[in-house]
């Protein structure tokens, strides 16, 4: 209990002392569940913090400004496919004159690829917001699920005229990033220490992962991040008290969006290969029921959310499996529908006995 | 010659327009129903329509192992209204479990348990139908019907799957509009849906209208659901979600919370999908083709959304029920 309110106190220090903490656990997870369970764990633990970045980013829009995003994976989309397009031998494949120009490859820096994801997944953030900011709470959530399967479709047809996206087929042989002169996809000795590559990409991520938390932290006390939750509480006395509603909620959309596609990048390089069905309706809903069962507006709920919601499912894939072969003598439920069961549960549950989430900020104070 | 060529292409995407389009009004009724009395989206609305197709499914296999003898007519009809009566009442379930708790929530509460319903429905038609798509079996004649032939050979074809189609849907949707607006339950559901309070000072149960609402678009989506699939020769437990995602649009289009918005935002997009996929494949020599048929439907949606929030017929969405 002394942890909860601790974590959830808005007094900065003891919010720093939270973060000390949730650092402190971010380190010592891959070992404590590479020990338990070897390198496929810490593999579910990667995408975890890809997952926490994701929902980071989507609670800003829906937990901050209050605006329902139903197709918040676009963002994700658009990272993944830029970085899979300027690390991969796809492009100079298609244009032989770019070919010619770059005999050894298109190997573009991590420290390149980051920074223009973030920023173009925010350009779409304000494309996609600017004409639908004016609609009501549920019919945005309708029109953004528009947005984001209209980019699906496009990434599955953009193979002509010009071959851009490789249409259903996706873009393979993605570069895995280098950072500082070491490769993270193979395993390497550091400090005397053997990481396979897994370890080296959860390093990475857990690094960004604290790098997007406090920049959450920090716009939530933030003027800006005060003026969200007046808009959410209500929008029309928030106008009234001189806020300018609308620039504020693109600005919502548009950092919501850079960490989404930040996530995506990270996500092309990890795995190497991007494809359409990866970015589905399904993975938006996903990253939603994380941030409305951890508790919308409460950053240390919504990572509960992630990590409950990316675990849960793995750790019943890998349990329920050798069980039910045990018990009836064969895999009577797939991991995949159980995995969709828990989503659906986690949403209707959490609406209906936890609205404000398993976490929820604490009433009265900044959340 | 060309213009004959144009024409005939031209009937034929009209016939096609027209027949997903009355499946789409048919949808459509159910949201804007729903929407015109409790203001919520039925997010779940889509994936009743697939269960409805799949349990019609299973009523025929069954039926056709039972009785061989037994006429195909007689056997796609018995499936339809058994299927139509389980999804009238997964409707009324639907709205116990997920939406009466949150009748005073915020607006997002009740579309994110819908979503959550949406999945649950998903899961559940995996678990007893497979992942797999399921032929369905064409129980009405298929022989090409041609209509507007003449002795040049020139025309359409259609048959007689979809003429029933067309036909059934209409047909459906004059009787809900005679119900709604001359019978005493039609009455009853325009005062609730104006205002709740006072309907029930009259002495009308808003509970049992809202219900019964439920009702009806659960059985008008399983009636969609199997012509859907008569159509198309297949099931599977996702096929809901983009007839849903349109049916949605549709009744935006038309004004939501409006029946005969409805059903013409259904008949209209259908018309719009079928002509704009159509020619927009022979405008540029078929680099944009069938491909990007629904992104027509989320363009509509968000230029409606964005321009004409109140639809063709619709009326101030704040005044209107």
């Amino acid at each position: 209990m002394t942890l909860t309110t601790a974590l959830a106190t808005p007094s900065s220090t003891r919010a720093h002392f939270g973060l000390l903490l949730f650092t402190l656990a971010l380190i010592l997870a891959p070992w404590v569940v590479g020990h338990a369970g070897g390198n496929t764990w810490v593999r579910t633990l990667d995408f975890a913090l890809l997952y926490i970045m994701l929902a980071l980013g989507l609670n800003i829009v829906v937990g901050y400004a209050g605006l329902l995003d139903m197709g918040f994976i676009a963002f994700y989309a658009v990272g993944a496919y830029l970085a899979a397009l300027l690390s991969s031998p796809h492009l100079l494949a298609q244009f032989p004159a770019l070919a010619a120009a770059l005999p050894e490859g298109l190997h573009t820096s991590i420290w390149l690829i980051l920074p223009l994801a973030a920023l173009l997944a925010a350009g779409c953030g304000l494309v996609l917001g600017a004409p639908t900011l004016r609609l009501r709470g549920d019919y945005l959530a309708i029109v953004t699920l528009g947005f984001g399967e209209i980019i699906r479709i496009l990434l599955r047809n953009l193979d002509r005229p010009v071959n851009l996206t490789n249409g259903p087929k996706g873009i393979a042989q993605v570069d895995p990033v280098h950072l500082l002169g070491i490769n993270l996809g193979r395993s390497q000795e550091l400090f005397g220490l053997r990481l396979p590559s897994v370890y080296l990409y959860y390093y990475l991520f857990a690094a960004l992962v604290l790098l997007i938390l406090f920049a959450c932290i920090r716009l939530q006390r933030s003027r800006i991040g005060r003026a969200w939750m007046a808009i959410r509480e209500d929008e029309d006395a928030a106008q009234a008290m001189g806020l300018d509603t609308r620039r504020l909620k693109l600005l919502a959309f548009a950092i919501g969006a850079a960490f989404g596609g930040v996530s995506g990048a990270l996500f092309a390089s990890f795995q190497g290969f991007v494809s359409p069905e990866s970015f589905t309706l399904n993975e938006s809903i996903a990253v939603l029921a994380m941030v409305v069962l951890g508790g919308m507006g409460h950053i240390p709920g919504v990572i509960l959310g992630c990590v409950l919601l990316a675990a849960l499912p793995e750790a019943l894939r890998a349990s329920m499996g050798p069980l039910q072969q045990a018990l009836f003598g064969q895999v009577l439920l797939d991991p995949e529908i159980i995995r969709q069961l828990f989503y659906g549960l986690a949403l209707i549950l959490a609406m209906l006995y936890r609205p404000a989430g398993l976490w929820p900020a604490p009433a009265g104070g900044a959340r | 010659m060309g213009l004959m060529v144009f024409m005939d292409a031209f009937i034929q995407q009209l016939l096609n327009g027209l027949m997903s389009g009355s499946l789409y009004a048919l949808v459509a009724l159910g949201y804007t129903m729903v929407y015109g009395i409790l203001r919520i989206i039925n997010f779940a609305h889509g994936d009743v329509l697939m269960i409805g197709a799949l349990i019609g499914l299973s009523v025929i296999r069954l039926l056709q192992a039972a009785w061989p003898e037994l006429p195909a007519v007689l056997v796609l009809l018995l499936a339809t209204l058994i299927a139509m009566a389980c999804c009238a009442l997964l409707a009324v379930l639907i709205e116990r479990v997920a939406y009466r708790r949150l009748r005073h929530a915020p607006r997002l509460a009740p579309l994110i348990s819908g979503i959550g319903v949406s999945l649950l429905l998903q899961t559940a038609a995996m678990l007893v139908w497979t992942r797999n798509p399921q032929m369905f079996p064409q129980l009405l004649p298929l022989e090409p019907i041609e209509v507007l032939t003449g002795a040049s050979g020139h025309g359409a074809v259609t048959n007689a799957t979809a003429l029933t189609t067309i036909g059934i849907a209409l047909a459906v949707m004059l009787a809900l509009l005679v119900l709604v607006e001359r019978s005493r339950f039609g009455r009853a559901m325009r005062a609730v849906a104006e205002n709740p309070q006072v309907a029930s000072l009259m002495g009308i149960n808003p509970n049992r209208i809202i219900v019964l609402t439920f009702a009806i678009g659960g059985a008008l989506a399983a009636l969609a659901g199997i012509m859907m699939a008569s159509n198309y020769g297949s099931a599977h437990f996702y096929m809901g979600f983009l007839p849903g995602i349109k049916a949605f649009t549709a009744a935006v289009l038309g004004g939501i919370g409006n029946l005969k918005g409805a059903m013409l935002g259904g008949l209209l997009l259908g018309l719009i999908e079928a002509l704009g996929t159509g020619y927009l494949g022979t405008a540029t020599g078929g680099v944009f083709g069938s491909n990007y048929q629904d992104v027509f439907a989320f363009i509509v949606l968000i230029a409606v959304l964005v321009f004409r929030p109140s639809g063709i017929l619709g009326e101030r969405l704040a005044s209107r029920a």
